[in-house]
């Protein structure tokens, strides 16, 4: 698809056989985040006005150095505007991957899991990327083929494997 | 309820409720209004497609204010893509890598 500065918010959702306190943990806690995914480490200060960050791994600067691309070491930021464990995460978020990423400034991510019952949760996670195209591409998976990962249906689609089965879809 | 393949397959097996997946596609967001009116088609019509696609959690619908607004949701595909189409694609690489194991062993 042609880069669509229309699509203003991105929305995600996955069922997943694990309870709400298990996947919480999963998004928040480093010792999970850099199982799955893209494998970095997480680091949530949860409440009102704390940090999150990810640190960029070895891996993600040896794919960068492959694109041309010199990750920082703080590769993913922002704030937590809301936390309500373990049904509600909202953050702005940026990723920092070059000027032209940080120029689009601070977007808003939101996590909603609910108890679907029978030991299913409803994971949703809803991206408002206006104003920034640029990240709106790398979380749709439109950069996959370039190298830059399959945004945000991957990244659940290999959440949901870790959570269910023990192992990531690439372990 | 998703993880269900069967429901993600059938729901893409019919030309409209592809039509409807690749207008949220070019735009998330999008009214029932603003989705039927697309379509040479009854709004109760086109309503029973998006249940179906909806059913397969292909799209997801939330209030805004007083609308009801439709998204698409990509994951049940990336699902079905990560669960079957990676394995058949790696097995397709490993047989191509035994042929020329094979090519070059005999030359």
């Amino acid at each position: 698809m042609t880069t669509d500065t229309m699509v203003t918010t991105q929305l995600y959702r996955v069922y997943i056989k694990a309870s709400p306190e298990v996947i919480w943990d999963a998004i928040t806690r480093p010792e999970w985040t850099e199982r799955y995914g893209f494998g970095g480490r997480a680091e949530y200060d949860l409440r009102p006005g704390g940090t999150h960050r990810v640190a960029a791994t070895k891996a993600m600067k040896a794919q960068g150095a492959k694109l041309g691309i010199d990750v920082p070491e703080l590769m993913i930021e922002g704030e937590v505007l809301e936390s309500d464990p373990p049904h509600r995460l909202v953050v702005t978020f940026r990723m920092n991957m070059g000027a032209e990423y940080e120029a689009e400034g601070f977007t808003r991510l939101t996590y909603e899991i609910e108890d679907g019952g029978s030991g299913v949760s409803k994971v949703t996670m809803i991206h408002d990327l206006e104003g920034a195209p640029k990240l709106a591409a790398v979380t749709a998976g439109e950069l996959e083929a370039e190298g830059a990962g399959g945004g945000w249906a991957y990244f659940l689609s290999d959440l949901k494997s870790l959570l269910e089965t023990g192992r990531p879809l690439r372990g | 309820m998703a993880g269900d393949d069967d429901l993600v397959f059938k729901a893409l097996a019919d030309p409209t409720r592809r039509f409807l997946l690749d207008r949220l596609f070019q735009r998330d967001g999008r009214t029932l209004s603003e989705l039927d009116s697309d379509l040479d088609m009854t709004r109760f019509g086109v309503m029973k497609h998006l249940r179906v696609l909806q059913d397969a959690g292909l799209v997801v619908t939330r209030r805004s204010g007083r609308e009801k607004l439709h998204f698409l949701n990509p994951v049940p595909i990336r699902l079905i893509h990560d669960r079957w189409i990676d394995k058949y694609r790696e097995r397709q690489a490993s047989a191509l890598a035994d042929l020329k194991a094979e090519l070059e062993e005999g030359a």
